[in-house]
């Protein structure tokens, strides 16, 4: 099953495109991802999926990264988890993550939702309130666009409505765990991209001549290359922490919290690393738009930031274990296996 | 690009009653308050009294078979007991040479009798190990080794000079890296000798380290006979036999956790009232050890699998320095220290020590460059 899906990822992504435009989805790709049941990826069996592991089918947000993919594939895997979680209907079309707003009395809905991943083609938001409320979104928004600098959607939405019966549900987890579900996605989808850069810099080394030989022959070159494979390992790592803490538990919640939050930091601080060897081995050819490293390395600065930047989940871990009082480093670290 | 992926990293939840039987065999043997100075000493730390102790709990050769002495236990349970004794910074200098990488070679590579007669003192605690690569023209490029065993009628005759030598003063046996043979090929003509360190010949000379400490030695052979019974495995295999062993050599969570002791009392100073700065740096800290756990374990997931991740373990090994380096650098930024040696205030002695120890966490058991070449060459750059 897993190979079957990375295969399906694989060639479904890697395929070359002609629909994409400056940013939002193409509906034939969507339906090409849908088709596939991608969306379904973390599903259990039970709940319509196909009972792959969380790595197995992260690794469908690390392949779409690694062709810089245009589509929301992991958000709405995610959204999906979501809502299955929540007794909540699945998304019937692309689907979102949003945190934000309270619930009002009569179901009513308003105010403005920030840097919402794939806001203007989704279909379907998921929407973490203030008051913990998980709710299915389908409609009652309006779209103000936005970008991240790899040109992938991140819209401002204003929300204005009152939600159908049946639309909302109870959180079942801590709001911490949402956003560091999130960060999960990234994580993986940053190891996607760094893997790939790496990819993409160690053939432009082999490759490109000056001096009469491939620049990959020189002993400074080989280093740096060899910084961002540890790098990559680091991330690739990261990814496989938090898919094998997935999912969180009641009992488990504070750690699971603890061990995306690492992941991400690990993550983000690789991945800062890799863009800028990716980018110096490469030249000034990496430097054009025409050259497809910046699609890569433009989602690497773009994804470290997102759903919280290294600082801001250092502290949190910080928190977490400073809170604790009595607890040595050593136990922390350990009890998180 | 595959090389550089680590398998997933089994889990070690099933071990916790091993992991507190450690914790609490440390803390009767230590004492509750194990000085974070002699903490920070992490595996250089020498105490043969503790060996013993180990020995005796079954925490030492425990991946050996039983008829060699062993406990025929996992390479996750071993990682399990090793980790342990790192993070408390326990005295296991003695024994750690034998058992990380030379009791795993005698297995592979020695004759029965060999095994037979070693192996069982190694898991006793009883018999240590130095390892003879370097010497004065031969550090990183190792196949410059010019230490020469001729073969005469009774076995060898090894003459040359051995250096920085790790507890040459201590060892029982040291695995020797010599030539045997002429060979076309710079690393043919090379084997291991197992060397009985009370064989006539031999001199041990102290080296004492900028800390001041003798940790290691210049070791030199004078006319020394050796029996024939003292070739581990095949001659001329050396080469690829040391490699191999160099998998374990790397492999440990040795190498990312010999500054541990002084992430831990930087922690301790700053846990009154952790400002921003502090709780970014220690939040940062714990996720890249979380990290590197994570690596090590996938790492010793494959030795118990039979497979070999010297790959991996490289990788682990220049990541880990990275970070053993960096700790120092951090402490001082978030809680200022002048470093004494000795001092009776914990956080400064035990910064001093680690700030003398970190350059050597980049040499030791190859030199980053030498590992990054290792890694470069992985990606078909060389
Ligand atoms: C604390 C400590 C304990 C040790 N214990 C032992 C032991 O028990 N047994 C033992 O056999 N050895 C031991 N060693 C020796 C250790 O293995 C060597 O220090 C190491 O292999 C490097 O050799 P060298 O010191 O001669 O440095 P060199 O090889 O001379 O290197 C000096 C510098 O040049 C760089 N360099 C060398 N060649 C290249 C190249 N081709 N490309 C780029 N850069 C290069 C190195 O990376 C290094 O930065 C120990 C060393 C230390 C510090």
């Amino acid at each position: 099953m897993s190979d079957m899906v990375s295969e399906t990822a694989e060639r479904l992504f890697s395929a070359p495109r002609t629909d994409d435009g400056e940013g939002g989805l193409s509906q034939a790709f969507w339906a090409q991802i849908s088709d596939a049941g991608l969306p379904l990826g973390l599903l259990d069996e039970s709940a319509g999926g196909f009972g792959l592991t969380a790595r197995e089918a992260l690794s469908i947000a690390r392949i779409a990264a690694a062709h810089a993919a245009k589509a929301p594939a992991a958000e709405t895997m995610l959204a999906n988890w979501i809502l299955a979680n929540a007794g909540l209907d699945l998304a019937e079309g692309p689907a979102t993550i949003a945190f934000g707003l309270t619930l009002g009395k009569d179901l009513k809905l308003s105010g403005e939702l920030q840097r919402v991943p794939w806001g203007r083609d989704a279909a379907s938001i998921v929407l973490l309130t203030q008051d913990r409320k998980v709710i299915h979104l389908s409609g009652g928004w309006e779209c103000r666009h936005g970008l991240n600098l790899a040109d992938e959607p991140r819209d401002d939405l204003i929300v204005d409505c009152t939600l159908r019966p049946g639309r909302a549900a109870d959180a079942n987890f801590d709001p911490k765990t949402y956003l560091a579900l999130c960060a999960m996605l990234r994580v993986a989808s940053i190891s996607g991209a760094a893997q790939a850069a790496l990819g993409l810099t160690v053939t432009y080394a082999n490759d490109r001549v000056q001096f009469g030989k491939p620049i990959g022959k020189n002993q400074a070159i080989q280093q740096n290359l060899a910084i961002m494979a540890t790098q990559v390992a680091a991330a690739c790592a990261a990814a496989d922490m938090v898919a094998a803490a997935f999912p969180p538990h009641a009992a488990n919640e504070a750690i699971f919290q603890t061990i995306a939050a690492a992941a991400k930091l690990r993550a983000g601080e690789a991945a800062g690393i890799c863009a800028s060897i990716a980018h110096q081995v490469h030249g000034a050819i990496g430097f054009t738009h025409e050259y497809q490293l910046h699609p890569l390395t433009k989602r690497l600065w773009s994804w470290r930031d997102e759903f919280g930047s290294e600082n801001h989940w250092a502290e949190e871990i910080a928190d977490a274990f400073f809170s604790e009082g009595d607890v040595t480093p050593w136990d922390f670290l350990t009890r998180q296996d | 690009m595959n090389q550089t992926t680590f398998e997933p990293a089994p889990s070690t939840s099933q071990f916790a009653s091993l992991r507190k039987e450690v914790r609490d065999f440390l803390e009767e043997t230590l004492g509750k308050h194990y000085p974070a100075a002699e903490q920070a000493r992490s595996w250089t730390g020498l105490d043969t009294g503790f060996s013993r102790k180990l020995g005796a709990r079954g925490w030492l050769g425990m991946t050996l078979p039983r008829k060699y002495g062993g406990h025929q236990r996992t390479a996750l349970e071993r990682y399990v007991v090793v980790e342990e004794l790192l993070a408390a910074g326990a005295p296991v200098a003695a024994h750690w040479i034998a058992d990380r990488q030379s009791a795993p070679l005698l297995l592979h590579y020695g004759t029965e009798q060999q095994r037979i007669d070693i192996l069982p003192r190694i898991a006793a605690g009883e018999c240590y190990f130095c390892i003879g690569m370097s010497e004065p023209n031969s550090g990183s490029d190792l196949a410059a080794a010019t230490t020469r065993a001729e073969t005469i009628d009774s076995g060898y005759l090894v003459n040359g000079t051995k250096l920085w030598t790790t507890n040459g003063h201590a060892a029982h046996y040291m695995t020797l890296f010599c030539r045997t043979s002429k060979a076309e090929d710079r690393r043919g003509g090379m084997s291991q000798l197992l060397v009985d360190m009370t064989t006539p010949g031999i001199s041990v000379n102290p080296i004492i380290d900028l800390a001041g400490e003798h940790h290691f030695n210049d070791v030199r052979f004078d006319n020394v006979v050796l029996p024939s019974t003292a070739l581990l495995g095949q001659e001329g295999d050396g080469w690829k036999q040391v490699m191999g062993e160099l998998a374990f050599e790397r492999s440990g969570p040795e190498r990312f956790l010999s500054s541990f002791a002084l992430l831990a009392e930087l922690i301790r100073v700053v846990s009154a009232a952790p400002d921003r700065h502090s709780r970014r740096a220690v939040g940062r800290l714990l996720s890249h050890l979380m990290v590197l756990r994570h690596m090590s374990r996938s790492v010793a997931g494959m030795l118990e699998r039979g497979e070999n991740p010297s790959l991996q373990a490289t990788i682990v090994k220049d990541l880990g320095a990275v970070l053993e380096q960096e700790i120092p650098e951090i402490a001082r930024s978030v809680a200022p220290v002048e470093a004494e040696q000795g001092s009776t205030a914990p956080y400064a002695s035990t910064f001093a020590r680690t700030l003398l120890a970190a350059p050597s966490f980049s040499l030791r058991g190859g030199t980053r460059e030498i590992l990054r070449g290792i890694i470069a060459r992985s990606l078909d750059l060389r």
